[in-house]
């Protein structure tokens, strides 16, 4: 009896293309069909949020820190050209906590954390253990994708509203070695033009950066094959395919509230 | 022979595994084709074959891993493929994995890896009791000093006794056995044999061993399958097998002995 042999719908290729949209599809499908379902794995998902918090912690300080100094750098130039240098404050406070510091969180979040996930689900895969909790009658969906999902879900924000935090200090740094500014007066000055809009904008932004680096390195992971090369390919898929859907996301979300703002 | 001594503990009219017609199938590689195959109560059957022969697929689709193309495979008296769910995993709690690389959580420690399938499944267990439960198993398999050791701090054959360990854990009725000798020493591998048959000795489990082994074969198993070519070419005792003329089932035991 021949059961195997194999037919292409249009060509191997675009078969594949499409096969694998309908997967993905499926798999966000049943993250939110197991999500809300018992039992929660509450436990794991705050270990989650743990590591994936500590690993991100240190560069996002960093890079936040430096992110702040630079802009008010940047754009000291031309505000000096105005005469415009004390709206610094609130050029900066618009731009970080509007975009940069979301984005720029997402993104070393897809490479640190999205790799980590994509790595660590793909070992587990090409190594067994994904089917060694199957076959002890655990859900390893829920116990491995479920919470990892969840868990850069909440960090994600977090570490946003963290990053734009330390950004604003680095502006404040900056501004302070040129101008004087005391710290109270660069806060005054640079919430004065943020809305809650802007706020609520930003963390809805993170929360779907949060969601796709979590659901697209486990997704990789999840169905790594092929070995070592796998695991490799997996923990690189997942962080390209996550960066480029966080500016995809950016670009719609912003549009959004653009429409939101006009109203 | 070890085997020969537990031949009074089968119940030749139980079948716990049964298979009949089986295919599967990946791609254009058509690699079990049509195989028939009872385990009874108490018996442990040895499933001989060159790798890349279908061996682990065979067992993978009798814990639902994977789906027969066609066939029937019960197991304890319920269709595999047909279970899903909840009932799908009662039936795998009564069946025991050892994987061929072990599969330990490599993030867990020795006493985590055992207590995570005793946690997950039966939440009403006092901490006292999953305690006490890790600690038999390891003593059972002779690695209770290594309860505090990670996966990566093993040896091969350790991990081999710890991944029995974790199957044993929840007492099984079914033991599956995938290479368990495959890349161990031939001490070690001795080792495993003795544990495999004191499995079968101490919790009364029916058992697969898929092996290319045959000392592993000989000493373990009441029964013999040889799989070659997608279908089993004899099924009996070792020595019955080992006697037959047949070309093909020679020359695979012919180069196992050279080898």
């Amino acid at each position: 009896m021949r059961t195997g042999s194999k037919k292409f719908l249009l060509s191997k290729g675009l078969d594949e293309y499409f096969i694998g949209v309908y997967n993905a599809y499926k798999f966000i499908g049943r993250f939110f069909k197991e999500a809300f379902k018992a039992p929660f794995h509450f436990r794991e998902i705050i270990n989650q949020c743990f590591e994936i918090g500590l690993k991100a912690l240190p560069l996002i300080t960093l890079t936040g820190f430096i992110t702040g100094i630079v802009f008010t750098k940047q754009s000291r130039p031309s505000l000096e050209t105005f005469g415009a240098t004390s709206w610094l404050p609130s050029l900066i406070s618009i731009a970080i906590l509007r975009a940069l510091a979301s984005l720029v969180t997402a993104l070393i979040c897809s490479g640190k954390v999205g790799s980590s996930i994509g790595a660590e689900l793909g070992s587990m895969r090409v190594t067994e253990q994904i089917d060694a909790m199957e076959v002890s009658a655990i859900n390893p969906f829920k116990f491995l994708v479920t919470t990892r999902v969840l868990a850069t879900t909440i960090t994600v924000p977090i570490l946003a509203l963290y990053c734009g935090f330390v950004a604003l200090l680095g502006s404040f740094v900056n501004i302070n070695a040129h101008e004087a500014t005391s710290f109270i007066s660069f806060f005054e000055h640079g919430f004065d033009t943020i809305t809650f809009l802007d706020i609520f904008t930003s963390v809805t932004k993170s929360i779907f950066f949060g969601f796709t680096i979590g659901i697209v390195g486990c997704y990789k992971g999840y169905n790594a094959s092929s070995g070592t090369v796998g695991v490799g390919r997996a923990a690189n898929q997942a962080v390209v395919l996550s960066m480029f859907l966080v500016f995809i996301e950016e670009v719609v979300i912003v549009q959004v509230s653009n429409w939101i703002r006009l109203f | 022979m070890q085997s020969d001594n537990h031949n009074d503990i089968i119940d030749r009219d139980d079948a716990v595994i049964s298979i009949s017609g089986l295919y599967k199938s990946f791609g254009t590689l058509d690699v079990l084709k049509g195989i028939d195959l009872d385990v009874h109560k108490g018996e442990n059957v040895a499933v001989l074959g060159r790798s890349g022969t279908g061996k682990s697929v065979l067992i993978k689709i009798l814990v639902g891993l994977l789906k027969p193309d066609a066939g029937i495979v019960k197991v304890l008296g319920q269709e595999v493929d047909k279970l899903q769910g909840k009932e799908l995993d009662a039936l795998r709690l009564k069946i025991g994995f050892s994987f061929q690389n072990s599969a330990l959580y490599d993030s867990m420690d020795v006493r985590r890896n055992l207590e995570f399938p005793l946690r997950m499944n039966f939440k009403s267990l006092t901490k006292k009791e999953i305690d006490i439960a890790v600690e038999e198993v390891l003593d059972a398999v002779g690695l209770l000093d290594k309860i505090n050791q990670l996966p990566s701090d093993l040896s091969g054959g350790q991990k081999k006794r710890i991944g029995i360990a974790r199957t044993l854990i929840l007492k099984p009725e079914i033991m599956l056995y995938d290479e368990p000798t495959s890349g161990l020493d031939p001490i070690t591998s001795v080792e495993i044999n003795d544990l495999i048959n004191d499995v079968q000795r101490r919790y009364h489990t029916s058992s697969i061993i898929i092996t290319h082994d045959l000392t592993c074969a000989k000493v373990t198993a009441n029964r013999v399958a040889i799989l070659l070519d997608g279908a089993f070419l004899k099924v009996g005792t070792f020595d019955d097998v080992f006697a037959t003329q047949e070309e093909r089932i020679q020359s695979f035991f012919n180069y196992n002995f050279i080898t």
